[in-house]
């Protein structure tokens, strides 16, 4: 029997899963600092986390994190070094799966994480973070987000972490050394990338959602896989382990 | 000689109106917190604010109107992923107007390192085909002169000041912190004076007894702080953990100008200073947030 589980507790098992065993795993805020945790204390045992204020740890965090800098991921770190450092190694191709999230997407995998709207009137988000520069550098990243119209659109605003920009071989072209985006999770779907043209594909949908209710929440004609599987929801192990992080449902939600 | 001053009149010597302050420059720990909020009591005014992430440490002074400029990668509330004070300064220009140059944190950190190493610009292959480039006339892009790959060069980025937070320093300012430490080493060898709050205040035998743990050294530190908790409601490792309940609250009372006002008037502008600041929080909650978890690093041994 399946526990219930909240949508964000799918989303961070799905997330996990990206993570294989072995990887090197440049681990962002929110979600992703759960995902990490899972995928380390289940499928991915000797995976490493790097973390942008310069903690690489090869084991989960001791208790629950509301940042990367919270005490239970420092003690018992492999390494405690500086920025520069992380994100040296993640340039020079060390860092083979990093997670980011953002306002906005396009079918590009490009995001918005700087200001949504016209000139005037604008809406100022915080910035980029770490993320244009985890986008422009892992190997291949994930993008974690809300599934909703206005964030799932044709062309983002503006490009601040860049994905496949405008498809095909963009980014060998602009000069970007990592791959690029290889997956995006959202409350309602997990997605993929044409290989060729670098398009956004629906891979997975998540339990009880239509291919239409997807299709509603996103600002262009989507492609989908044939046939379209069900995202497996988190098992009754991997649920207990994300309360273990998470045991208020800070991140993942109420629970019933 | 010591470089011991207290946190006002090191403020007042050390960070004038209109000066130029790396603060926040381990992420999520570490934040001068206390410096902040005594720039808030004493109205400072024009700041310029570098910093890669900061959390509520910017919000909190520009919502006291304390900055004219903020470069950074990040603005906002880290817990709750909003930046009240940072949008109604820079959509409407409440309480003041506001200037952003935007940056990521590995190029802020390239900036900062470039100052650091007095170089003019240092090379990156991050950002490139990145909007940020357009926003931000210090990013360039440029062909490698070796190899023709296209770089974007990080122009150097020298504050005035850079305010640390640490575990310990001696009176010299020879300092050791320990945990993550994100850009502060090149925040404070890029500034022309650095002002180190400390968690303790040592003998200079116990920095000596561990050189390799230290932040910077004592002759590039212009005045030291001592002032335990000066970092809350950040962490501080081995010290205290982080008090994110003050995090929600910042939340909830930053939605508006008013709201926002009034929740510096209590807790900052309302305070004498920073022993205020700790008893308002009382004993019972400082002792919450206490590590409890002792975990002694091995000794090493430096002898010869």
């Amino acid at each position: 029997m399946t526990l219930g589980h909240t949508p964000a507790e799918l989303m961070v098992a799905a997330a996990a899963r990206e993570i294989q065993d072995g990887e090197v795993v440049f681990v962002g805020m929110r979600l992703p600092l759960l995902a990490f945790c899972l995928a380390r204390s289940t499928h991915a045992p000797t995976a490493v986390g790097l973390f942008e204020n310069g903690v690489v740890r090869d084991s989960a965090a001791l208790a629950f994190l509301v940042t990367m800098s919270d005490g239970p991921n420092v003690t018992g770190a492999v390494w405690c070094t500086d920025m520069r450092e992380v994100m040296g190694l993640m340039q020079s191709g060390r860092v083979t799966l990093g997670f980011i999230g953002g306002a906005q997407v396009d079918r590009f995998g490009n995001l918005n994480t700087i200001s949504v709207g016209p000139r005037s009137g604008a809406v100022r988000l915080p910035g980029s973070g770490g993320a244009a520069d985890i986008a422009s550098l892992a190997r291949r990243h994930v993008v974690i987000m809300a599934h909703e119209r206005r964030r799932f659109v044709e062309r983002v605003d503006h490009v601040t972490s860049p994905g496949h920009g405008e498809g095909g071989d963009w980014r060998a072209r602009t000069g970007l050394p990592g791959g690029g985006p290889s997956a995006v999770i959202t409350t309602l779907g997990l997605f993929r990338f044409d290989a060729a043209t670098r398009e956004m594909v629906l891979a997975s949908v998540h339990p009880g959602v239509t291919v239409d209710e997807v299709q509603a929440q996103t600002g262009w004609s989507l492609r989908h896989a044939d046939p379209l599987i069900e995202t497996r929801p988190p098992s009754t192990d991997e649920l207990t382990m994300i309360r273990r992080f998470d045991p208020e449902g800070f991140w993942t939600g109420a629970r019933h | 000689m010591s470089k011991v001053l207290p946190l006002a009149e090191a403020l007042r010597r050390h960070v004038p109106d209109g000066a130029s302050v790396a603060l926040g420059t381990a992420l999520e720990c570490l934040i001068p917190f206390a410096a902040a909020h005594e720039l808030i009591r004493q109205g400072r005014r024009d700041l310029t604010l570098v910093g890669p992430i900061s959390d509520v440490c910017f919000e909190q002074l520009i919502a006291a109107g304390c900055v004219r400029r903020v470069v950074a990668a990040w603005v906002g509330n880290v817990q709750h992923g909003a930046a009240y004070a940072f949008r109604r300064a820079l959509e409407q220009g409440v309480p003041r107007s506001l200037e952003i140059e935007d940056h990521s944190n590995f190029s802020i950190a390239l900036a900062l390192e470039a100052a650091a190493q007095g170089v003019p610009y240092l090379p990156t292959r991050s950002l490139l085909g990145s909007d940020l480039l357009a926003r931000n006339p210090r990013l360039r892009v440029a062909p490698c002169p070796f190899t023709g790959i296209p770089l974007v060069l990080v122009s150097a980025l020298a504050p005035d000041v850079a305010i640390l937070h640490v575990q310990r320093a001696d009176a010299d300012g020879n300092c050791h912190a320990w945990g993550p430490t994100g850009v502060s080493a090149a925040a404070g060898k890029a500034s022309r004076a650095i002002v180190v709050l400390t968690e303790e205040l040592v003998a200079p035998e116990v920095i000596r007894s561990d050189p390799n743990r230290t932040l910077l050294p004592g002759f590039l530190v212009t005045a030291v702080v001592h002032i335990p908790g000066g970092a809350h409601p950040s962490p501080v490792q081995g010290h205290y953990n982080r008090d994110h309940a003050l995090y929600a609250d910042w939340h909830a009372h930053s939605a508006t100008a008013e709201d926002a006002v009034k929740w510096l008037d209590e807790w900052v502008r309302g305070l004498p200073d920073h022993s205020g600041y700790l008893a308002k929080l009382g004993r019972a909650r400082l002792d919450r947030l206490r590590s409890r978890a002792v975990q002694l690093a091995a000794p090493v041994d430096y002898g010869y």
